[in-house]
């Protein structure tokens, strides 16, 4: 039965923050995975297989069986793995700890995304309103920071994962919000640098200038100017 | 006698939310002082355990807030197991993604719908979410073939992740139909859903925490109100 291929692939799209969270969980374990560029103008046959509910990315496929949504791989990854890595687990090991880093990761995808979709969509009235809601946002995630070094605390962990790959998308914010988050949450910014020098991070995010140009490419597409 | 383990459930009756985390502490077999909470004139306690979103449910383990429901339920999961301790989540890795994975259907892709046939300020729009809303049913008739494999629940043979998140609906469900005779659950269309729902119905877990349908009803009618009060001021 065709799909049952050996080992760890990914379903994904380049500039895609969510596939990033997947490719810098599965860096962070060592895990050697196939990565397969996706074209979402003309859908894979193995993707739209392995995703047919949502048909996203991405999708980890292991040993052929699909796991879709990126959180949820993320976790896959943190216990499908756990023992066999030998490199420390995303999820803090206190349930408490764990039950706010699910929390915090969750309130990154309830809110960051469509935030910084609508600051590049739209104009005028609405944009202002984006802007003032990616600010509370971000301040909320900063203030979810604190003292700390990283979201897991004295370890880079599950929240950081599902954050840091928005902050390639920071200057675009800033370009169409006109937004600084260097002014407005400079301990989220050294956040942002502090995770930059992590390999896998380093090595998964998109350089910000061409995020900021595939969003120029997308308006023009859909005629927003 | 001072409780060694306090726990304190913040929760609505109707909200399915609460319902979710209510139903994962009933069990486990723990004992849970419930607050029913006024969401117009919410409590301080509510307000400072859960200032991002100042919702129900929250969750109070010893003083340690935790919100979200489906973060409550792994939460409760986790911190009671053991011996003769019913498991919400499954143990197996790919399991537990595969529960998740329809869990976070339920939430982002059928609750919005089926609550838009509520707040639907048209009639053609409550036309329009209910076409949606049996659309988004149809993927949860055969996950449950797949998850079941043949047992009672989504879990298997107890109520487990999947069973919680949408075992919590069908009390709405059953408002909608009784509201505008709108059936997203039924023995024709949706043959495995409407036995299960049964039998999710008849647990002891459910016996103890659904509130009656008629509860649904009256909130229902009250957001209904609200919503197209909103709607024409604007």
């Amino acid at each position: 039965m065709a799909g049952e291929k050996k080992g760890l692939q990914l379903l994904d799209f380049w500039v895609s923050p969510f596939g990033q969270r997947c490719r810098i969980a599965l860096d962070e374990k060592a895990l050697p995975y196939e990565y397969l560029e996706q074209d979402l103008g003309n859908k894979s046959e193995l993707l739209l297989r392995s995703n047919p509910v949502h048909k996203k990315i991405p999708v980890l496929l292991h040993d052929g069986r699909p796991v879709c949504e990126s959180l949820i791989i993320v976790q896959y990854i943190d216990e499908a793995f756990s023992s066999s890595s030998g490199k420390p687990p995303l999820l803090p090991s206190d349930p408490y700890a764990r039950a706010q880093a699910r929390f915090w990761a969750d309130y990154v995808d309830k809110k960051v995304y469509d935030c910084g979709t609508r600051l590049w969509k739209t104009k005028g009235e609405p944009q202002q309103q984006a802007r003032k809601e990616m600010v509370e946002i971000l301040k909320t995630l900063e203030g979810a920071l604190g003292d700390k070094p990283y979201f897991g605390g004295d370890e880079f962990g599950f929240v950081d994962v599902a954050f840091v790959p928005f902050t390639a998308w920071f200057l675009t914010y800033e370009r169409y919000g006109e937004i600084s988050v260097d002014k407005e949450c400079p301990r989220l910014a050294a956040w942002a640098k502090r995770c930059g020098e992590r390999e896998s991070v380093n090595k998964n995010l998109s350089p910000p200038e061409k995020v900021y140009e595939f969003i120029g490419t997308l308006k023009k597409k859909f005629g927003i100017e | 006698m001072a409780a060694k383990e306090e726990l304190k459930l913040l929760g609505v009756d109707v909200s399915p939310f609460a319902i979710r985390a209510h139903m994962a502490v009933v069990i486990k077999g723990v004992s849970c002082e419930y607050v029913v909470e006024d969401l117009s004139n919410k409590s301080e306690l509510l307000l400072s355990s859960n200032p991002v979103y100042k919702k129900v449910p929250v969750l109070i383990h010893n003083g340690k807030p935790i919100c979200e429901s489906l973060v409550i339920v792994q939460y409760v999961d986790e911190i009671f197991s053991g011996d003769g301790v019913p498991s919400i989540l499954p143990t197996d890795p790919y399991e537990r993604a595969i529960a998740r994975f329809w869990a976070a259907y339920v939430d982002d892709k059928f609750f919005p719908v089926l609550r838009g046939i509520v707040l639907a300020l048209t009639e053609q729009e409550r036309v329009e979410k209910a076409t949606e809303t049996l659309a988004a049913i149809e993927p949860l008739e055969e996950a449950f073939a797949m998850c079941s494999k043949g047992k009672a629940f989504f879990s298997g043979d107890s109520i487990g992740y999947v069973d919680l998140a949408l075992g919590s609906l069908l009390v709405w469900i059953e408002a909608i139909r009784r509201m505008y005779n709108i059936e997203i659950i039924s023995a024709s269309k949706t043959p495995r859903l409407s036995a299960w729902a049964e039998r999710f119905g008849e647990s002891a877990a459910a016996k103890e925490v659904l509130p009656e349908v008629d509860k649904a009803v009256q909130f229902g009618k009250m957001l209904e109100a609200a919503a197209s009060a909103a709607a024409a001021s604007k």
